[in-house]
């Protein structure tokens, strides 16, 4: 019982320690970047980790949310093993094709919007479809096939907003036409903010819940897990292994089509030239970051966000250019990669030499060449 | 210099891909002597008038100060004005793939720190001055490049690019020795089109059968055609290997590629914004035929006299060719002989005889 809740601890430990090694490192080697550039790094982190104004809260959040929806489409990916980098592409041909259902109106209201809403999902698991029929069909790797399509995403969205655009007389901006206020998707004050916390946060928590629930607790989601870690183990058990990858590609999809509609309903309410861009990229990273798991990915996306609303006055307050966040960014996501596989070692061989001395030998069985694969092999 | 910023580049890809954010060469200081020192500006020279207790704020589009183009134009009007009337300035800049707020966020950190006035760089804050305006009524905002945010304290900063772009147009298809041009637009946005549909139109006006090459590095919301000089060096060059010898280029910070591959090819190239001859690297100046200047230095240096004088301007300010806001340079000597065949088209141009478009013709 005791040594059970031992192994609970030391789990636990070890699962808080990885992000902390990690973020340790970037502040560590963020500070040797600014110190070697020989800017001010106590300036920089004084603005970096002071607490935000409540408006730059609501910011947080709402960038948070639009991470948030991009991570978990990546992780869908990522449990099956299959490394969907066409979220990118997926999220805005999705928020083009929601931007022009709901700026026609060809339903009233909320009605409009859910319309939108289940066009960009059907929109963007289509897309991410593609992929997953070349793989199955062909073996066309989805890293090469997501790529490509990003670029024809660009390229049909582009082409599609000059033919059906409105632009004004003189304006240098395009966009698509406007959504109705009607089917705009309403904000919730947070006390002091000026802005509103964007609505569709609820519905990025369902979209969380949802996946949670779905991988950890359905036949559905442990097949997928199994194949990710196994494939010919999982078709040993009878998992339709072809069948699986479509159907994951289309569910990652199907979220990356949310992506961007966070901002298309609470805040831009048309698709423009200026619509943000990226936010596919991102999520690779918040999904690596949160290690594919719904909580974890919160954080992830919610250290991002926050990461670079902090960082965006530097170059006023302090003058130095915010970029500097791009570094932290991206010694973050390699430290946690590296440090998660160290720290995993470590536990993996903590647990051995455990089991040693529970089966009386004193030694620590297996030691030596450690690695994560060694528990699988001792259960066979 | 170079080879740390193209390191700087390639630091920044390998982490873009990691981070999911777009690598720019921000580090990239304009080696004109212009003042790199972001926001110290003012205490430059002794002619210089001690600042006083007044500040500028600038936000810059992405690619920022040191662009050698476009933002730097913008740059060079208000370390002009900060020195001559005594201004403290501080600066902003926007990342590729930036969320709106962001840019909302920059003005009202201006804003709260009681800096006015506020300088907007590019259209793309069209939105954000919009709501940042009405949040500080008692705030002054200049937004460049767009009358789509308009109110009591927006001046709205606006050029007429095609009509200096027709100008460098008529000058390629008279130095054009292949009877065969082209243009390099950084992002297919409205605004460049502007720049191709007069380049195209001042060409065929010199010579209706010449043939014009039209190219644009990224598609909306892909800006990163404005900071990539491999881009535009890639673009240009297969221009240049099709059988085109001069090429027009309206991309900001890729526009460094167009002029390496110009001068690899034995080819001409135009500068854009700024008199690049002067702004962009010494090793690639002889190829610089001119530049189609447009003078965003001009408009800044106006508007911030005028606030030094105490009135503030608002509303729309077009430069155009009749107040020299757009033009053409002649540093380098290379289109002298034609300047005389240039004004004649400019004054055609001011005086309405001719009408150049605004968006290409196909």
């Amino acid at each position: 019982m005791s040594s059970a809740l031992q192994a609970r601890l030391t789990r636990l430990g070890l699962l808080l320690a990885a992000p902390a090694l990690a973020l340790l490192l970037a502040y560590a080697v963020t500070t040797l970047v600014l110190e070697i550039a020989g800017d001010p790094a106590g300036d920089v982190w004084d603005q970096i980790l002071s607490w935000p104004e409540p408006r730059n809260l609501v910011n947080i959040i709402n960038a948070g949310s639009v991470y948030y929806l991009s991570g978990i489409a990546v992780a869908i990916g990522f449990r099956m093993n299959l490394f969907n980098i066409g979220v990118d592409g997926q999220y805005r041909i999705a928020a083009f094709v929601a931007a022009v259902v709901a700026g026609e109106a060809w339903l009233p209201g909320y009605l409009n919007t859910a319309f939108a809403i289940v066009a960009a999902m059907a929109v963007g698991a289509l897309w991410a479809g593609i992929a997953g029929l070349l793989r199955v069909t062909r073996g066309v790797s989805e890293v090469i096939s997501t790529i490509m399509l990003n670029a024809v995403s660009t390229g049909l969205v582009a082409y599609l907003l000059r033919k059906l655009a409105v632009r004004e007389e003189g304006s240098n901006d395009i966009g698509t036409r406007e959504i109705p206020s009607d089917s705009w998707i309403g904000g919730f004050p947070l006390p002091g903010a000026s802005n509103e916390v964007y609505g569709f946060v609820i519905i990025a928590a369902v979209v969380g819940i949802a996946y949670s629930v779905v991988i950890n607790r359905t036949r559905f989601g442990f097949d997928l897990r199994a194949t990710g870690q196994s494939e010919t183990a999982a078709v040993a058990s009878g998992v339709d292994v072809k069948r699986m990858i479509v159907i994951s590609m289309l569910l990652s999809g199907a979220v990356a089509g949310l992506v961007g509609l966070p901002i298309l309903f609470g805040d831009a309410y048309t698709y423009g030239v200026t619509f943000q861009s990226g936010l596919g990229f991102a999520g690779i990273a918040i999904a690596l970051l949160g290690r594919n798991n719904a909580i974890g990915i919160v954080l992830g996306a919610l250290l991002f966000a926050f990461l670079e609303e902090q960082a965006n006055p530097l170059q006023i307050v302090v003058g130095v250019s915010p970029q500097i966040v791009d570094i932290m960014q991206g010694v973050i996501v390699l430290a946690v990669v590296i440090v998660y596989e160290v720290v995993a070692r470590f536990g993996s061989r903590l647990e051995q030499r455990q089991a040693g001395r529970d089966l009386g030998t004193g030694g620590d069985a297996g030691a030596g060449r450690g690695g994560p694969g060694d528990k699988e092999v001792a259960r066979t | 210099m170079r080879r740390t910023s193209q390191l700087v580049v390639v630091a920044g890809m390998s982490l873009a891909l990691a981070a999911g954010c777009g690598s720019r060469t921000d580090t990239e200081e304009d080696d004109t002597g212009s003042n790199g020192e972001t926001g110290e500006t003012g205490d430059n020279g002794d002619k210089c008038v001690e600042p006083g207790d007044m500040t500028i704020g600038m936000a810059y589009d992405v690619g920022g100060r040191g662009d050698q183009s476009f933002n730097d134009s913008a740059a060079a009007g208000m370390d002009q004005a900060a020195c001559e009337f005594g201004f403290n300035t501080e600066e902003g800049e926007a990342a590729d793939g930036e969320p709106e707020s962001a840019r909302e966020e920059r003005l009202r950190t201006f804003a709260d720190a009681e800096i006015d006035p506020i300088i907007a760089v590019g259209f793309a804050y069209a939105p954000s001055v919009a709501k940042v305006a009405e949040e500080y009524p008692d705030s002054n905002f200049v937004l460049i490049d767009s009358a789509d945010a308009t109110g009591d304290n927006i001046t709205n900063v606006l050029f007429a690019e095609e009509q200096g772009s027709f100008l460098v147009g008529a000058a390629a298809a008279m130095k054009s020795e292949t009877d065969q041009i082209g243009f390099v637009g950084g992002v297919n946005v409205p605004l460049i089109n502007k720049f191709e549909a007069g380049y195209v139109a001042g060409a065929e006006a010199v010579n209706p059968e010449i043939e014009v090459d039209v190219q644009y590095l990224t598609e909306p919301p892909d800006f990163s055609g404005f900071g990539d000089p491999a881009k535009g060096r890639t673009a240009s060059q297969g221009m240049f290997d099709g059988g085109a010898d001069i090429v027009y280029q309206a991309a900001g910070g890729s526009g460094a590629g167009v002029f390496e591959a110009a001068a690899a090819s034995d080819g001409m190239a135009i500068g854009v914004d700024s008199d690049q001859y002067v702004t962009a690297d010494p090793s690639v100046q002889d190829v610089i035929l001119t530049s189609m200047l447009k003078r965003i230095d001009i408009a800044v240096y106006d508007y911030l006299s005028e606030v030094d004088a105490g009135e503030i301007p608002t509303g729309e300010q077009v430069y155009d060719l009749s107040v020299d806001g757009v033009g053409y340079s002649t540093s380098g000597g290379f289109v002298d002989d034609i300047t005389d065949d240039l004004d004649d088209y400019k004054q055609q141009i001011i005086d309405g005889e001719i009408e150049v478009p605004t968006e290409p013709a196909s």
